[in-house]
């Protein structure tokens, strides 16, 4: 069984939103909405202050809320890879995933069902990386199988310090931060 | 010193950013007309099962109730249908039953409120409404069809209890399910919005039974509303027998009501930080003063202090509690489901 | 021309977002390789115009639409990952407020009213002026101001008419006096691209250059690369930037005073013999001098004047001897601060110096390029006048032309008039310091041509407004700069212009027709020009077309592999001690002056980039727009505190000569001093015609009203100004 997921180092990352862009153009994500955003968190007082800067989209959780929560079946798990993605054509909008989501990572689409990031689904089945990762100039973001003790993805989980978003939510997400 | 958290996000979706606000009027209105129809299903089945014939307060509870519930119920139907972005798929709800979904269960159950209505309305129409079935003769068929048959009543009446009970306790557990949101997350707010829609209820079928006293016994429609509000009234002297049951009921449900927001909230308290926060929404942030005045206050104590008064005949009978039952009601619904909306896993910075 | 009501206003930006994508999916796309299909997937490789790094890209058309631009995976500068505006870029085909058509105006200058005409209308209007300019003054009455790639025909029709009063801005206002503080030293400039090898650097020390934000893509690849191999990473900035934020050392240094740190680790340097000795011995003049005059420059001297401790200034000079000569002091890109920027761009020179790390690994590289025979062409007639811009030799290390020196002799008529510019590809009012005195000077003018993809602020002055396609719609000059690898990119159409819009090449082609200068264009059109250019030089122009970018052979980059180590200065080496400075009266080691300050209360408004908008050129790229649509001003959280404001709220900045900015929203931060505030450059426009980016945020520009220019090569120094917070109502 693979369990696609993402690791980012977030100290290589800086920011710069071009996952953001590139995803946009990728999946023809309309204007004023975003698949993934970038999110600056700041500690401490200056000159001693601590950033971490993250990528952040759907976590394509292993437990997740906004699938058990969905009327129709819309929202579902894909067959491969664990990646949790919406059915247009069943979704009626009555935005109970947009309130399951601990990550606020839906949103509705201008046409009327829920979206949010696919993992690229379409580019990961051609054997390609999502979009977001392709693009990334400081090669901060690795996509990969979880559940293969050899990926790069479980290699780097293995090899250094991380963490993922809300895991007191439980929801089980499948994108770790290096730190 | 405390360190200073600056959380800087790029994010700008509609309905998501700055802080959900997915649902807006159309679920709290939803809710209470829910609750409302539950809670006149739960009362209309009991009265039909426990019905002594030809008392118009059991007439009240067991017809016009549910004939109003059928009313709400539509209307409330509707305001769900307004709220869906993506109406025109509306129909995949009836394709499937997502067994994790509490509103695939809601859709369902809102399927069968329909029939278990209609058939509590049904059996005693004719004595409730006259002029209706003289008109209609069939539909006196149809009642003497079910009266005829004990364990058809009985059916319909359990099963008004019981659709009535899922019915109010689903919406709760929907809210309550959504984890993302904090202050939804207890298991009391399916309870809570039951014993809600029961007291909505009971306050309901009260306004519905003293405005349906013959008209020689009660002042002028408009005047006696009016009069409720502005002051205590030369009131028509209420039915001894029902005045106290159904205020009396009305004053149980409120005090469970209470204790089960009591409870709601000391869980939350008790419960992680982000939890705490999200209670604290309601009791000492930008909620407090509509949580403690309109819903608390307005909708809970305060009538529960002019019924008790009422049926120690302290003073004179008015339908203010009752008004401020369902005011009450409502209010609660509309609070949780916008405050609910803003509480969130991420503690509020500074 | 025909007469028209100055009431009539016609929109130069008509067409809705609909109404482009109709005429772009209706529209013939021109093949760059290969025949033109209208559905299914097709690429096409070119080279990105967002900023000048001019990365190469693949457009990918599905359907007949432009669907998204990736990188080359051929090209050197992007590795085929490009940055978020070249991402982005295909926001600047679809733009619906760029120009549409030649544009003349109706009423005054600055009023934004124009009637439409054809290009014949539009450039014999221009060359009719420019004529009349010539024969009533002379040629070089006529200035050009250029900004990259697209303006090498305007410069080849502008010397033909006669005219080298040519200059780019970028170099008085922005990379000039690091050019010239490294050639005084070196012989040589930084180039750009930068050859800064951060790729091999070992320790790397950034003086406010905010990497990251500034999103040069090759820096900021090799930048993290290096973060996550764990480079020692030094950065001094009044502000923590991202780079800062990824520091082993993060130096909060008073503005204006980081000559002063400079001069204290080479105090320290020196003192400690930290310095690479046998570099230095070999390729160094003047060294003894040097020393001597870096003596008196302790870091307890230091210490009061930039706020950085002694004990820190140590740490982090010997930090970085520990890695020499892989100790990469970055010269930065836009330098012109504070009045004194050659000579603190001298001391960045000298700090590598010490370092070894010019011509060596980790250091600064010796880059090479492809050479690419020119087209022949007539020879240019020669000069009647000395150039405008620096009268007297004024600034006498200045070796490019002073765009502000331009500006000047226009304000002044001295040393003779200058009557007409052709502004392309620069937002001038935002480019050139106080923008009054472009203003004043602009209504000196005969003349007003510009140039742009967008109705620009500069554009809005103009009396001729002539629309350029976007580099996704033409061909261009051919691109090969020196770099780590030597390359040719090819810039080729991916989608045809939607409008009346030219690529450069034409219009400058055109223009010189009309001015009889027929002869200096021997080639009929672009493919033409580029096929014969790579013909000459044994390249094949279909391969080019196919795959974007030839790569050539690197040959060695550094003094130990045998790239020259030549210096073409006086001395012929490395000149730590500049004897021609000397002579012309400046100082031949660096100085420290310390910046003037402002007045009470009032915080010094530093600028900066964000690395999904270039300059003022992309606010009304919807797509860029969407991941960043406004500035904010950073204020220290204390500071915020104090006057009663928080995140979110929003104000206006006035400066010291009582300019007003448009509202801006508050970001109350711990990461800045409390002296200081912050914004990212290019917002705020006034273009109405600019209809989406019009009043969003608030424009560093305006309030940038008083600079100080360097007496070694004319740059503008802008960070010396200050502001104090209005809040609303």
């Amino acid at each position: 069984m693979s369990r696609y997921g993402m690791v980012i180092d977030t100290r290589r990352c800086v920011g710069c939103h071009d996952c953001v862009v590139a995803c946009k153009t990728e999946n023809g994500v309309p204007e004023g909405y975003s698949r993934d955003w970038i999110v600056e968190e700041a500690h401490g007082k200056f000159p001693t202050v601590q950033l971490e800067i993250r990528s952040e989209r759907c976590n394509h959780c292993d437990n997740p809320p906004c699938v058990s929560c969905c009327p129709t079946g819309a929202s579902h798990v894909h067959e491969r890879g664990g990646v949790v993605l919406v059915t247009h054509d069943k979704c009626i909008g009555c935005k109970a995933c947009l309130a399951a989501c601990p990550y606020d990572a839906r949103f509705i689409h201008p046409d009327g069902y829920a979206d949010k990031c696919t993992f690229c689904i379409h580019r990961v089945e051609a054997g390609l990386d999502p979009a977001c990762v392709s693009v990334c100039p400081t090669h901060c973001m690795h996509f990969g199988d979880l559940d293969d003790p050899l990926s790069e993805v479980s290699r780097l989980l293995n090899s250094r310090p991380h963490h993922p978003l809300i895991p007191e939510a439980g929801t089980k997400p499948c994108i770790f931060y290096l730190t | 010193m405390i360190a200073l958290t600056e959380l800087t996000v790029s994010r700008h979706n509609p309905l998501v950013d700055p802080t959900l606000h997915v649902w807006e009027w159309q679920i709290p209105i939803y809710l209470f007309f829910g609750g409302l129809v539950a809670g006149l299903m739960i009362i209309a089945g009991v009265r039909l099962i426990a019905m002594r014939p030809k008392q118009r307060e059991a007439l009240v509870c067991c017809t016009i109730g549910p004939i109003v519930g059928l009313a709400f119920l539509s209307l409330g139907m509707f305001v769900l249908f307004l709220d869906l972005s993506h109406k025109l798929y509306v129909w995949r709800l009836y394709t499937t039953f997502q067994i994790t979904s509490p509103m695939s269960w809601g859709s369902w159950i809102l399927l069968l409120v329909y029939p278990a209505l209609l058939g509590n309305a049904l059996a005693h129409l004719p004595e409730a409404i006259p002029a209706l079935a003289k008109r209609f003769p069939i539909l006196v068929t149809w009642s003497d069809f079910i009266l005829a048959r004990q364990k058809l009543v009985l059916s319909i009446g359990v099963a008004n209890m019981l659709v009535g009970i899922a019915l109010g306790i689903y919406t709760g557990i929907l809210l309550g399910t959504l984890g993302a949101r904090l202050l939804w997350n207890s298991a009391l707010l399916g309870p809570l919005f039951l014993f809600s829609g029961l007291s909505t209820a009971a306050a309901v079928l009260h306004g519905i039974l003293v405005l349906t006293t013959p008209d020689e016994e009660r002042p002028a429609f408009a005047d006696f509303l009016l009069s409720s509000l502005a002051r205590l009234v030369e009131a028509r002297p209420l039915d001894k027998k029902v005045g106290p049951v159904l205020a009396g009921a009305d004053n149980s449900f409120l005090t469970i009501e209470l204790g089960l927001l009591c409870l709601f909230l000391i869980g939350h308290l008790s419960s992680t930080g982000a939890h705490q926060q999200a209670a604290g929404l309601l009791l000492t942030g930008s909620y407090a003063a509509v949580f403690w005045v309109l819903v608390v206050g307005m909708g809970i104590l305060l009538p529960l202090v002019l019924q008790t008064l009422e049926l120690e005949n302290r003073i004179q009978h008015t339908l203010a509690p009752a008004m401020l039952v369902v005011f009450g009601g409502l209010a609660l619904r509309f609070i949780l489901v916008f405050a609910g909306q803003e509480s969130h896993w991420l503690q509020a910075l500074n | 021309m025909s007469n028209l009501s100055r009431r009539r206003f016609l929109k130069i930006g008509a067409g809705t977002i609909a109404a482009a994508g109709a005429l772009e999916g209706a529209g013939r796309v021109m093949a760059g390789a290969g025949n033109a299909a209208q559905s299914g997937l097709r690429t096409v490789p070119t080279f990105c115009n967002v900023c000048f790094w001019e990365c190469g890209a693949i457009a990918s058309i599905r359907d007949g639409k432009l669907w998204k631009i990736e990188g080359n995976p051929l090209d050197p500068l992007s590795n085929g990952r490009l940055c978020p505006r070249g991402t982005g870029g295909i926001g600047a085909h679809s733009d619906p407020d760029r120009l549409r058509s030649p544009l003349i105006r109706v009423s005054e200058r600055g009023e934004e009213k124009w009637k439409e005409v054809t290009w014949d209308e539009a450039l014999n209007f221009v060359a009719e002026k420019m004529q009349k300019i010539k024969s009533t003054y002379c040629p070089e009455s006529f200035a050009a101001f250029i900004h990259g790639l697209g303006g090498t025909f305007f410069k080849h029709t502008l010397r033909a008419y006669g005219t080298d009063n040519i200059a780019a801005p970028s170099f008085a206002q922005c990379r000039g006096p690091r050019d010239v503080g490294f050639t005084l030293t070196y012989g040589d400039d930084v180039r750009s691209p930068e050859r800064t090898d951060i790729e091999n650097a070992q320790c790397i020390v950034l003086i406010g250059s905010h990497l990251g934000e500034n999103m040069h893509n090759t820096q900021v690849q090799e930048f993290a690369h290096a973060v996550g191999r764990g480079v020692s990473l030094i950065v001094a900035d009044p502000r923590l930037s991202v780079a800062a934020s990824k520091a082993k050392f993060y130096l909060p240094v008073k503005a204006g005073t980081d000559i002063a740190l400079l001069l204290a680790w080479m105090n320290v340097i020196v003192g400690e013999k930290l310095y690479d000795k046998e570099y230095v011995d070999k390729y160094g003049f003047g060294f003894e001098q040097f020393s001597a005059e870096v003596q008196a420059f302790t870091p307890e001297w230091a210490y009061p004047e930039t706020g950085i401790d002694p004990d820190t200034i140590r740490a982090t000079a010997r930090e970085m001897a520990r890695y020499r000569p892989a100790t990469l002091i970055h010269p930065g890109r836009h330098s012109s601060w504070y009045g004194d920027d050659a000579q603190r761009s001298r001391a960045i020179a000298l700090l590598n110096a010490l370092m070894g790390s010019w011509g060596r690994k980790g250091g600064l590289y010796v880059p090479a390029k492809m050479d690419v025979p020119a087209y022949p062409h007539l020879p240019y007639p020669q000069p009647g006048k000395p150039d405008v811009d620096n009268p007297n030799n004024k600034f006498p290390f200045a070796n490019e032309t002073i765009s502000t020196g331009i500006r000047e002799a226009t304000l002044t008529g001295e040393p003779y008039p200058v009557k007409g510019w052709l502004v392309y590809a620069t937002n001038l009012l935002n480019s050139l310091a106080n923008q009054a005195e472009t203003i004043r000077a602009i209504q000196q003018l005969d003349l007003l041509v510009v140039v742009d993809t967008i109705p620009s602020e500069i554009a809005g002055w103009a009396d001729v407004v002539l629309p350029e396609s976007t580099y996704l719609e033409r061909y261009d000059e051919l691109h090969s700069e020196a770099f780590k690898h030597p390359f040719i990119a090819l810039r080729q159409p991916v989608v045809e212009a939607p409008g009346e819009q030219k690529p450069n090449w034409w219009i400058a082609k055109k223009l010189a027709e009309k001015l009889g200068l027929s002869a200096y264009y021997p080639w009929n059109d672009i493919e033409e020009y580029l096929a014969a250019r790579l013909k000459a030089g044994g390249y094949s122009f279909d391969e080019l077309k196919r795959n974007g970018v030839i790569l050539g052979k690197q040959p060695p980059i550094y003094f130990e592999d045998g790239a020259p180590a030549v210096f073409d200065t006086p001395s012929k080496k490395i000149e730590f001690y500049s004897m021609q400075l000397k002579q012309a009266g400046f100082d031949p080691v660096p100085r420290y002056t310390r910046p003037e300050p402002g007045p009470a209360n009032s915080f010094r408004l530093l600028f900066g980039r964000a690395p999904m908008h270039s300059f003022s050129r992309t606010q009304s790229n919807h797509l860029l727009m969407d991941l960043m649509s406004e500035n904010a001003v950073w204020v220290n959280a204390t500071e915020a505190g104090r006057l009663g404001l928080k995140s979110g709220d929003y104000v206006r900045l006035r400066n010291q000569d009582g300019q007003l900015s448009s509202r801006i929203r508050v970001k109350a931060t711990e990461r800045i001093r409390p002296d200081c505030v912050y914004m990212v450059h290019g917002f705020g426009h006034t273009s109405r015609e600019l209809r989406f980016a019009f009043g969003k945020g608030a424009s560093d520009s305006q309030l940038i009203t008083r600079y100080k220019t360097d007496p070694l090569m004319g740059g503008t120094g802008v960070n010396v100004n200050f502001v104090t917070i209005e809040t609303e109502a």
